[in-house]
């Protein structure tokens, strides 16, 4: 025990001295977050909208005014018919249309209930999902207006309809999205390329001649990557809540139980990995490409798996990175529970312990 | 099976048998013994060392180490032996003294609980506990990985190219630390490349190409070569050598420093034969004087004649 | 010629009161000396002495902090370009494309020194020759012994027949027998009018050469032929010449 805290123990001063890497390990998520941060709230102000009004009552038209009067969206022009509504995306004259029923005042007065319809060009996601948030908004707080009668509850409902993408692909698939890929950097490419080093100095040999235990070598290795992956988890969920507003409607001890599993996901592929690698050189290499690729491929971060052909839809399934990118998005966007999850969570479980046994088996007590 | 060292036969090869590294190798080493494995790049000193230390496992053959088997016994083996890898094995962002306490607690010790053992090095170094591995210059460094390699007070010490790339006066020292360690009766395997370093072992193994081309002590290894030799030098040392290789005499010539040494065809050459035949060839500060063949010599034959065999 | 008269012909490499300083620090302090066309010249020192420093501030990689040199009748301050055409360079770490084949590797350096494909062909197929590695032409370079690496390196260095050729530590690692090899080619480019500049940490290897400075602390604290060394250090061989200079270094060698 004492010889496996020594061994974290250097672990970590291995790790702190290299100054250079470990700006890198913090900064990356943090400039990709801010980066985003930024690209997200550039683009809506004056967004370009038409408005359909089969109603046009008094109602429609203080919506509409509400809608012009902010400074995110511009009324275009008012369109005559729905044939209209394709052309104008179309021809990429707006971003959204807003599509108001007929007797939109007589419907809510007397149901209590009515709804508008907002089609959203859902192309750039981060856009569709501002304009879309926005645009409830201001008919919400029409809608509060409204309640001069408490005893008069009315409820304006809006339906939306996402052109072109249509489940939105985007802001909220940042976060989870930036977290899995820098959990395979710090994880699989240093726990490998820590490894490896060892073998590239000589150490490694020195090391293999003395009484210590192989699994004491590995874990001293693992322990380090682990504390300072969940620190970098915390960094980018703190920054993607205050400033991306990305919710966490989930629970958040269930994420970071997941977020944990797929760092022990990680950890035993970097182990894998350095099996089978004698330089650093290498080991960065097949991480790359063997690793960091497929996450941004097959994880669903970028592009959504359904749209891709079966085999490649297949291969995603072997990716440890797609089942960690759906719980996260489960458990922070749709505030799913474990009940939901359990199906990924045995994945990837299964996957760690595939992994850790054969890297484990695999770790020659002898040089090759 | 009281020596410390029993190599029986040893036969080493990589890839699929493609590269023989070791070719059925024997040899014994006495417990205290200082004893040396000199030779050049790629004879398989270092797959010589592996297998001793339990890192590689031979194809065939056998070998003992404190009279543990290095295949069945190599647990046991990695508790007794100390190990200075080719490359000095430190870790470069730590310090001396974390290098040495981090390699103390691995063999399960302190560095007070053998102190004793490797004070006359660390005193050398330990000024500078507080400076980082990779701010070492080559002859610190060797002393620190000798210290490493010493802490958990071995019983066999194996080290493999220690003083390559060092400096002659570290390498000196480098010398004179073994030599107190052998005192102490911790037997040394130590492998060089340098032929001056032989002079100071009390027994060496010449190989070549995988094989052991000859085992005995520096006296012996001289007294059984007795050959007639001569150093010559002139100004224009290039033409001189290209003049003796081409003499009728000449069994063999090779540039040796400030002289090229002339080993003859045959026994009665005198010297005034060899004046006689470079007179004609306009010479000036031409010296030729007969000497005694140096541990060099004698390797430089025994190589030669190995190359050929393989050849 | 080992015995190149000095007042004739100009120095190859003429070198006074060359410093370098590092801050405080004076990596090479104060240095004199002329090298003689066709000279073997030993430049000896422990690690850390700055041998590594001087010499490339000859080779016009740095700029001298004060003093005064001249590099194949070029000034190491303001023609280094014109140095760096006149010279060879070996050194121990990088030599070569082990990735490249032999003819590759020839075909690429003669192209740097500016070969014509003439000169090329000629002067290429001629080291091939000398070397006997005929057979070895098409083979990668990681694929031969160590020895003839540095063989062909050092054939390299000197393809284009610089004045000057400068050799840092070529010898490491190489067994004896390779070794005189190579100081036999060392011996063919002096004796083809090559000055040859060589560090070394083989103190044996000293004596191959017409005439050794050793720097201690950034200082020459000798330099004179290696046996006159010997009578004046009183000493059996240059590595106990070297070793009662060394000893009295202050500097901690980093």
């Amino acid at each position: 025990m004492q010889l496996l805290l020594t061994f974290i123990a250097k672990e970590f001063k291995h790790i702190l001295r290299d100054k250079r890497t470990l700006l890198i390990l913090f900064g990356l998520p943090i400039v990709q977050i801010l980066l985003f941060g930024f690209a997200l709230t550039n683009e809506v102000k004056n967004s370009r909208i038409a408005i359909l009004d089969h109603s046009t009552d008094e109602m429609t038209l203080q919506i509409a005014n509400r809608l012009s009067a902010s400074a995110y969206f511009d009324v275009d022009r008012m369109l005559q018919r729905e044939e209209e509504i394709d052309a104008v995306f179309r021809r990429d004259e707006v971003k959204m249309v807003i599509v108001f029923p007929s007797n939109f005042r007589e419907t809510l007065l007397h149901t209590h209930k009515a709804d508008i319809q907002l089609i959203i060009d859902g192309s750039d996601p981060n856009t569709a999902t501002s304009i879309l948030n926005y645009a409830t908004a201001i008919i919400n707080d029409y809608q509060e207006s409204l309640q001069g009668n408490p005893s008069l509850p009315l409820t304006i409902t809006t339906e939306t309809r996402m052109l072109y993408n249509p489940q939105l692909k985007g802001s909220y698939n940042f976060v989870p999205g930036v977290i899995a890929l820098i959990l395979m950097l710090v994880c699989v490419l240093m726990t490998s390329v820590a490894i490896v080093r060892e073998k590239e100095l000589g150490t490694m040999e020195v090391l293999l001649v003395s009484p210590m235990r192989p699994a004491i070598l590995i874990i001293a290795k693992m322990v380090p990557y682990l504390v300072l992956s969940f620190v970098i988890v915390g960094i980018i969920l703190v920054m993607g809540v205050t400033l991306l507003d990305v919710p966490i409607r989930g629970s958040l001890p269930l994420l970071l139980g997941e977020s944990l599993l797929f760092i022990l996901t990680c950890l035993a592929i970097g182990l894998l990995i350095s099996n089978f690698t004698r330089t650093q050189q290498t080991a960065m290499l097949i991480t790359l490409l063997g690793m960091m690729m497929p996450t941004l491929v097959f994880s669903g971060f970028m592009f959504p798996i359904e749209n891709m052909p079966i085999p490649l839809q297949l291969i995603s399934n072997a990716i440890p990175s797609k089942w960690y990118f759906y719980v996260v998005q489960a458990i922070m966007i749709k505030g799913l529970h474990i009940e939901s999850i359990w199906r990924e969570t045995l994945i990837l479980t299964g996957m760690t312990l595939f992994f850790l046994l054969v890297s484990l088996k695999k770790f020659s007590i002898r040089l090759t | 099976m009281d020596s410390a060292l029993h190599v029986n036969q040893l036969v080493m090869t990589y890839g699929k048998g493609k590269v023989t590294a070791l070719n059925d190798i024997s040899f014994d080493v006495e417990r205290g013994e200082l004893f040396g494995l000199i030779g050049p790049d790629g004879a398989g000193k270092t797959t010589l060392f592996r297998l001793l230390t339990s890192l590689l496992i031979p194809d065939s053959g056998t070998a003992h180490v404190d009279g543990f088997d290095i295949v069945k016994d190599y647990k046991e083996i990695r508790r007794r032996v100390g190990y200075m890898p080719g490359r000095f094995s430190l870790y470069q962002d730590l310090t001396i003294e974390e290098n040495l306490n981090f390699f103390a607690r691995v063999f399960k010790t302190t560095i007070e609980e053998n102190y004793d053992l490797i004070r006359d090095i660390y005193v050398q170094i330990e000024p500078f506990k507080k400076r980082r591995a990779g701010k070492l210059s080559g002859g610190m460094k060797q002393k620190l990985a000798l210290c490493c390699a010493l802490i958990h007070k071995p019983s066999i010490l194996f080290l493999d190219e220690p003083t390559t790339g060092v400096d002659p006066v570290s390498r000196k020292e480098f010398w004179e630390m073994l030599k107190r360690l052998k005192e102490r009766q911790i037997t040394i395997l130590v492998s060089t490349p340098y032929m001056d370093e032989a002079a100071l072992c009390d027994r060496i193994a010449l190989m070549q190409s995988g094989k052991i081309l000859s085992i005995a002590s520096p006296v012996q290894t001289l007294a059984n070569y007795e050959h007639l030799l001569y150093a010559v030098r002139a100004d224009g040392m290039y033409r001189l050598l290209n003049d003796l290789r081409a003499a009728p005499f000449t069994e063999r010539c090779y540039a040796f420093g400030e002289s090229h040494h002339l080993l003859p065809a045959y026994p009665n050459l005198s010297e005034s034969d060899v004046r006689n035949y470079l007179d004609e060839k306009n010479y000036t500060n031409l010296e030729i004087e007969q000497i005694t063949p140096g541990i060099e010599d004698v390797f430089m034959a025994l190589l030669e004649k190995g190359s050929e065999e393989v050849a | 010629m080992s015995e190149v008269d000095n007042k004739t012909i100009p120095p190859v490499i003429s070198v006074e009161g060359l410093t370098k300083q590092f801050g405080n620090f004076k990596a090479v302090d104060d240095i004199t000396f002329d090298v003689a066309k066709g000279e073997i010249f030993g430049f000896l020192g422990a690690n850390g002495a700055g041998k590594t420093t001087a010499m490339k501030m000859l080779i016009g990689i740095w700029k001298p902090t004060s003093g005064e040199g001249k590099v194949a009748g070029y000034d190491i301050y303001s023609e280094t370009e014109k140095i760096k055409r006149n010279i060879g360079y070996m050194s121990q770490r990088f030599s070569l494309y082990e990735d490249l084949t032999v003819w590759e590797n020839i075909r690429f350096f003669g192209g740097i020194y500016g070969l014509t494909r003439e000169e090329l062909r000629e002067k290429g197929s001629a080291l091939i020759d000398r070397l006997g590695m005929g057979e070895k032409k098409g083979s990668l370079v990681a694929s031969l012994p160590l020895g003839w690496k540095q063989k062909l390196s050092f054939s390299i260095a000197i393809l284009h027949t610089p004045q000057i050729v400068f050799l840092d530590e070529p010898t490491g690692g190489v067994d004896p027998i390779t070794r005189r090899q190579f100081w036999e080619m060392i011996y063919e480019a002096a004796d083809r009018d090559i000055t040859v500049f060589v560090t070394t940490h083989y103190m044996d290897e000293a004596e191959y050469c017409n005439r050794v400075s050793i720097m201690v602390d950034g200082r020459i604290e000798a330099l004179d032929k290696p046996a006159q060394l010997r009578k004046d250090f009183n000493a059996e061989s240059m590595d106990q010449v070297f070793t009662s200079l060394a000893r009295k270094a202050t500097r901690s060698a980093d």
